[in-house]
């Protein structure tokens, strides 16, 4: 069995961080001797953070209950805990954050007693990100070709600190038929909470050209159980896919309202939508789109 | 206890039975995984009831042997094909082999090869040591802790302070009473240390009663924060002979302040013969012979590894009838040169520091050239158990034997090892001339270390050992193994020799050819 594992990418630049399956890659800026500690702090940090979780890994399987936290020993599933438990009105376990919460938790040791201008920690599409004072970061995002920008530029009044993007064709099993859902919010583990609730709700219920599966024959042990997960999505009609998103623009909107995302980004079959601004929308053309201010 | 057995005391009871589904346990996450699909890594995978491993299996390509580790030039006959290294000599390793567990069959590879006009064969597996642990050197003069004091880590208990060796402490870490015996969390913090030490990665050790030592194979100790940086030259009555001929006529004293011995000039045979004159000073301490004493302090951090910080605190009063005089000059240093103080007595024959001299600076700094640098060494000693030599052979008694009488030359990850005499396959190896990463542990705890076995082929037969599964190493790099992993080629550390010539030679060497 493989233990932690700490590399440099090929250029020498980027940390890598893997152990099972938490794959990060970590990058910082700043003065040299600070982004070398945070480095190493970041390293240290990585070395228990999968054996935690596996600790609660049966509790973290379970649902959590709206606004009923549960107590958790492990710092990142107390992130987990806190990102599922406000969107905890339908199904949600706290692995739908985990990603974004190791983001968290990684970079939050990062910057423990230093200086950094910027850094983030990717976890495989989840990312958390600091900015320090008049920073900016960019962001690279999926499903362009819709007459949106395919950079996502995040500056330190912003507020925003996670993005985090869920779909069918990702990793982790999806309720829903979205392509991609990329969420901005203010962590990386309420960005990755959210968008896997939002991207459950891209869908067509009952629609003959979609196949699911029960998540427990796929994995298991899925903390899904035996809800039907997304395998295929054959053609869909415009109106369909149309439909399919202002399904899941709904519960985007809604989220954003609340004030727990500051914005989405919705992609299906060549579709888009937009839930609220950061520079997200190159173009103005999607009917749920609303100027606001993150 | 087998490792078969162990194995399974990690799972429940009739898990394995779940049809089509297999638990995975390449991680701590330890997923079920049903027939086709991946694990949350999406790395591992079931195949077929099997897990398919994606990482590479690593080949190391021996440079010649001129030392060079990355060579483009023709060698051995062989056209250079625009590779970094020579590929005339390649070594398939254990490394992402996997093991034979839980079935007694033939091991993941036995590769065949053709060396001098000599086919020779490599059984490569991954074993599993739940009989493991580490020997660790660490190079001071510094107590570290009492002989048998239990080493910790994590605040568990996963070794003891041994015997020290001249100008090192010795450590004792893991066996299988940390690794099973006592508690969960003692296990895996056993498991963990052993891991990180065997990886190259450094680890912190408590020891009880004693100082804390952080240990990086192949990098110098760091003791109670403090970073070790030589070895002492010898102990303080060597020092006072070593150096005694290169003090005489600049000082009327010297005292070697040492942990074990503590050496005068004045009274050492090495300053009599010198016709060094008396200079009535008394230590405190129990005396061996003329100028040697013992047990001048408890064992400490302070100077030469004793308790001290002031030096002066290890003498009595001065004797002025014994040759004691105000104006008597005094050098005062530890074995590695790295504390030294200076003083001259007073008219009451109180010592009185006085500002380092020039004259015997080059004498000090000496006693710190001739120390060597300090290290943490760490060998992993592991013994081959009942299905790792099941897997090279149908009689796994003959594999013993055969290594034990020299037929079979034994590689962790291609780097040599010592093989205890005796029974059984007890080996030893310097973790830093395995390649980087290639120790891995299971959730017994185990560790899982790349172990390949070379001897002749026709050895090989007659021990009884798999010839049907015999393949060539260029239809492993084509086609891979069972685990269907991809292949991974990696330069060979420079200082480890090419197996099957190692073999070949030993052979040779023993008359065995």
């Amino acid at each position: 069995m493989q233990g932690p594992q700490a590399h440099w990418l090929a250029d020498g630049r980027r940390l890598h961080l893997n152990h099972g399956p938490i794959d990060l890659i970590v990058e910082a800026f700043g003065e040299p001797d600070e982004c070398r500690a945070a480095y190493a702090q970041a390293v240290d940090r990585f070395q228990a953070i999968l054996m935690e979780l596996v600790n609660e890994l049966p509790e973290l399987r379970l649902p959590a209950f709206f606004l009923a936290p549960r107590d958790f020993e492990g710092p990142t599933a107390r992130r987990m805990e806190a990102a599922v438990i406000p969107l905890a009105e339908c199904f949600i376990t706290p692995m739908a954050a985990v990603a974004g919460s190791v983001a968290d938790e990684i970079l939050t040791a990062m910057l423990a007693g230093r200086q950094l201008d910027r850094a983030y920690v990717n976890n495989g599409g989840d990312c958390a990100l600091h900015l320090d004072e008049n920073q900016l970061m960019t962001v690279a995002i999926a499903g362009t070709g819709n007459g949106m920008a395919d950079r996502v530029t995040i500056r330190t009044e912003d507020g925003v600190r996670g993005v985090a993007t869920s779909g069918w064709r990702g990793r982790s099993f999806s309720l829903g038929i979205a392509d991609a859902v990329t969420v901005l919010a203010r962590t990386g583990a309420e960005a990755d909470a959210a968008a896997t609730l939002i991207a459950n709700a891209v869908d067509l219920p009952g629609h003959p050209a979609i196949g699911r599966v029960s998540a427990r024959d796929l994995a298991p042990d899925s903390d899904l159980g035996a809800q039907l997960v997304t395998q295929s999505v054959g053609p869909l009609s415009p109106g369909e896919a149309a439909r399919a998103l202002d399904n899941g623009l709904v519960v985007a909107e809604d989220f954003r309202r609340r004030g727990l995302i500051a914005a989405s980004a919705l992609f299906l079959a060549g579709e888009a939508r937009i839930s609220g601004s950061v520079a997200l929308a190159a173009s103005n053309k999607s009917p749920g789109k609303e100027v606001a201010h993150a | 206890m087998s490792e078969l057995a162990e194995r399974f005391e990690t799972h429940d009871p009739g898990e394995k039975q779940i049809a089509e589904k297999i638990r995975c346990d390449a991680c701590p996450v330890m997923c079920y995984i049903a027939d086709g699909r991946t694990g949350a890594c999406d790395r591992y995978g079931n195949v077929g009831g099997r897990i398919v491993r994606m990482d590479p299996l690593t080949i190391l390509d021996h440079a010649a042997e001129t030392g060079a580790a990355v060579v483009p030039f023709v060698a051995e006959g062989e056209a250079w094909n625009g590779e970094l290294v020579n590929t005339g000599r390649r070594f398939v390793t254990a490394i992402g082999a996997g093991t034979t567990y839980p079935d007694y069959k033939p091991a993941p590879f036995i590769v065949s090869q053709e060396v001098e006009g000599v086919d020779l064969v490599t059984v490569v597996t991954e074993g599993i040591f739940s009989y493991c642990g580490v020997k660790v050197k660490i190079d001071t003069d510094r107590h570290i802790g009492d002989e048998t004091a239990i080493v910790r880590a994590g605040g568990e208990a996963i070794g003891h302070v041994t015997t020290g060796e001249y100008g090192s402490q010795m450590v004792s870490l893991g066996g299988v009473h940390h690794l099973t015996g006592g508690s969960k969390q003692e296990g895996r913090a056993t498991c963990d240390a052993l891991l990180n030490l065997c990886n190259r990665k450094p680890v912190e050790l408590t020891i009880d009663g004693g100082a804390t030592v952080i240990v990086e194979a192949g990098k110098a100790p760091v003791i109670d924060g403090k970073v070790e940086h030589r070895m002492r030259v010898g102990c303080g009555s060597a020092t006072i002979g070593m150096f005694a001929t290169q003090w005489c006529g600049l000082v009327d004293e010297v005292v070697v302040v040492d942990d074990h011995i503590t050496g005068v000039v004045s009274e050492h045979q090495a300053g009599k013969v010198l016709g060094w004159e008396d200079t009535g000073i008394k230590i405190i301490g129990r005396r061996s012979t003329p100028g040697r004493y013992f047990k001048v302090s408890e064992p400490g951090l302070g100077w030469g590894g004793t308790s001290i910080s002031d030096p002066l605190s290890i003498l009595g009063d001065w004797n002025a009838k014994k040759g004691a005089r105000p104006g008597l000059s005094l050098l005062m240093v530890s074995t590695t040169g790295e504390q030294f103080a200076y003083y001259e007595l007073d008219d009451d024959l109180k010592p009185v520091e006085k500002p380092f001299p020039e004259r015997l600076q080059k004498s000090v700094g000496l006693i710190e050239d001739n120390c060597e640098p300090a290290l943490c060494t760490v060998l992993f000693i592991g013994g081959a158990g009942g299905s790792l030599r099941a897997g090279v052979t149908e009689n796994p008694v003959n594999l013993t034997r055969s290594v034990q009488g020299l037929k079979t030359y034994v590689t962790v990850g291609g780097a040599p090892v010592y093989v205890w005499p005796g029974g059984g396959i007890t080996l030893m190896v310097d973790v830093t001339r395995v390649p980087e990463g290639a120790f891995g542990y299971v959730p017994t705890p185990a560790l899982v270390a790349p172990i390949e076995f070379t001897m002749r082929r026709d050895d090989y037969v007659r021990l009884g050992g798999y010839e049907g599964e015999i393949r060539s190493v260029e239809d492993i790099l084509a086609r891979g193994g069972e685990y269907l992993n991809p292949r991974s080629n990696t330069g060979a550390p420079v200082n480890n020799p090419w197996p099957p010539l190692a073999q070949l030679r030993r052979a040779a060497a023993n008359g065995a050819r």
